[in-house]
């Protein structure tokens, strides 16, 4: 279970993080949901160790991640596909792949049982990742993140500019990872989406958690929605 | 047939041809050639911080002059022979490197650029101020008989070349090896983008120290052998002209390809060679070449060869 102790973070000298705590379960998807600017992409980072904590601390089955070093957390298998992707542009996807996998030790299986989760991929392999439409680029940059085997799955927007039938590949995958016992953690503005999918959401605004619900409670309580996003 | 069974026959085939290029040039280019290879194996060191890393160094000259005072002045001033003089020049040029990574990768970008220019500028400084021992500006000339390895006397032109090709060669075969190696490929991941590949779970900083660490110790042993077989150390190989040389021949030549540096400073070579035999106006020609190339070939000649027709080019 990964735990999220009332983190606070900031920019240099802006603080952007003011306390946040939740915890995402294994086999659960859960989801953050706030306006533009409430601190849902600095909680990823925050969790990957890319910006430091000034107080709390992130645990991943009691281990605390927030004392490792950047580059050591994904080898606790935490994977994380950002916001707009972030591939390796001149590196085909093969390549693309195999950095993922060199990261740390898993099963000789993994490359396939990820190609297969993304048949896509495996037409395209030898293509250079910047000359692929935006649907496959978050393939594969999920892809990369799966190689990790992970236990935990940050996506941050995953979705953001993609077709609908990309959209719905995406979600299926996600649903996939949930029913493998991976925990996930979903940044993500389409409040439908997050419903359908959602086991636990927590509001975020300025910087703190609001309030952690249930999906069927915020289904049955929309004006929740309206409450804390306006919509 | 796969791409590494291509590439290996394509870096086999280039030192082939230089092989043969022995008994098919005359004496001129024969010589000519054995500087290039030389030249090219610093270019390589220099490559692969640059080319396949991301990270631009203004101080290479550093290394390259650290390997040939290593080296020149443990012969020259301690009589030490050729081979342990090799040696030596080597350890310096890791040592060098390890200092100055260390310290120069505390900065990124533009102020690593800043940074490495300074460092070189500090050690060509350095050259002139213990000039008593360097022989500054001037510098020394490495007897004729001790120039032998291997109780071979490099100092004839066939022993030269075939020396600088067996440093080709080695150093030409080991990049190969290395830029398609898991470590080569995270490099190029930094290259990339740095910060994805630390989320993935690489200690890019690691990485790149020991990238600095091999670029430097390879340019430095460029520097011990170009002193070693061309019999001359001087401090005009510490200049910042010789820290922009690399960067001009990789990027004619083409950036992060193993085929780059060699062609890079054979087209340099040459077109100056050529220039100059027919007018004294010979930089402008240069000039212009250069600026037709990075107008056309933006990303060099080994750059748009892998673009346009080899793309499993490594």
């Amino acid at each position: 279970m990964l735990e999220l102790k009332d983190i606070q973070a900031a920019y240099g000298r802006v603080k952007v993080l003011h306390g946040v705590s939740l915890s995402a379960k294994s086999g659960e998807i859960h989801c953050l949901l706030g306006r533009n600017g409430a601190g849902k992409t600095t909680v990823m980072k925050a969790i990957m160790g890319l910006v430091p904590l000034s107080a709390g601390s992130v645990e991943l089955d009691g281990e605390c991640l927030s004392d490792l070093p950047a580059h050591e957390v994904p080898k606790r298998r935490v994977g994380y596909v950002p916001q707009g992707r972030r591939l390796f542009p001149e590196l085909s996807v093969a390549e693309n792949i195999d950095v993922g996998l060199m990261t740390c030790d898993v099963s000789a299986d993994t490359r396939g049982w990820v190609l297969d989760i993304f048949p896509p991929l495996k037409d395209r392999l030898n293509q250079q990742a910047n000359t692929l439409s935006g649907g496959e680029q978050q393939m594969l940059a999920t892809a990369r993140a799966l190689c990790l085997r992970p236990q935990v799955l940050l996506l941050d927007e995953p979705t953001e500019g993609l077709q609908p039938s990309m959209i719905e590949q995406i979600r299926q995958v996600v649903v996939r990872m949930k029913s493998e016992g991976v925990a996930i953690l979903l940044v993500e503005q389409r409040v439908d989406a997050v419903l359908s999918i959602a086991d636990q959401v927590t509001f975020v605004e300025n910087g703190r958690d609001l309030e952690t619900v249930t999906a069927e409670m915020l289904r049955a309580q929309p004006e929740k929605l309206k409450l804390h996003l306006g919509v | 047939m796969s791409d590494t069974k291509r590439s290996h026959l394509l870096h086999l085939g280039v030192i082939a041809v230089l092989f043969a290029l022995f008994f098919v040039l005359p004496a001129y280019h024969v010589g000519n050639l054995s500087r290039i290879m030389v030249l090219a194996v610093y270019a390589m060191g220099f490559n692969l911080l640059f080319g396949y890393t991301g990270l631009l160094s203004l101080g290479h000259a550093l290394f390259f002059a650290t390997g040939m005072y290593g080296l020149g002045m443990a012969m020259n001033s301690f009589g030490i022979a050729a081979e342990p003089a090799l040696l030596i020049g080597l350890i310096c040029a890791v040592v060098m490197a390890a200092v100055v990574g260390f310290l120069a990768l505390r900065t990124s970008g533009v102020a690593f650029m800043i940074v490495t220019l300074m460092f070189a500028q500090a050690g060509y400084l350095t050259i002139l101020y213990f000039g008593a021992y360097t022989r500054g500006d001037e510098g020394f000339v490495i007897p004729q008989p001790d120039r032998m390895i291997a109780g071979i006397d490099i100092t004839g032109e066939t022993a030269r070349y075939f020396a600088a090709l067996i440093l080709f060669a080695v150093v030409f075969l080991l990049i190969a090896h290395v830029v398609r190696s898991p470590f080569g490929r995270t490099l190029v991941a930094i290259r990339e983008n740095e910060e994805r590949t630390r989320m993935l779970g690489y200690d890019t900083d690691r990485h790149k120290l020991k990238a600095v660490i091999l670029s430097g110790t390879i340019s430095g042993l460029a520097g011990a052998a170009y002193a070693l077989l061309f019999g001359y150390a001087g401090a005009t190989f510490a200049t910042v002209q010789y820290s922009i040389f690399p960067l001009l021949w990789v990027l004619l030549g083409g950036a992060g390809t193993t085929l780059g540096p060699i062609i890079g400073v054979a087209f340099m070579f040459y077109l100056i060679d050529l220039s100059s035999s027919v007018t004294q106006a010979y930089m402008l020609i240069a000039g212009v070449v250069l600026v037709l190339l990075t107008l056309f070939a933006p990303q060099g000649l080994a750059g748009e060869l892998r673009r346009r027709v080899m793309r499993w080019l490594p």
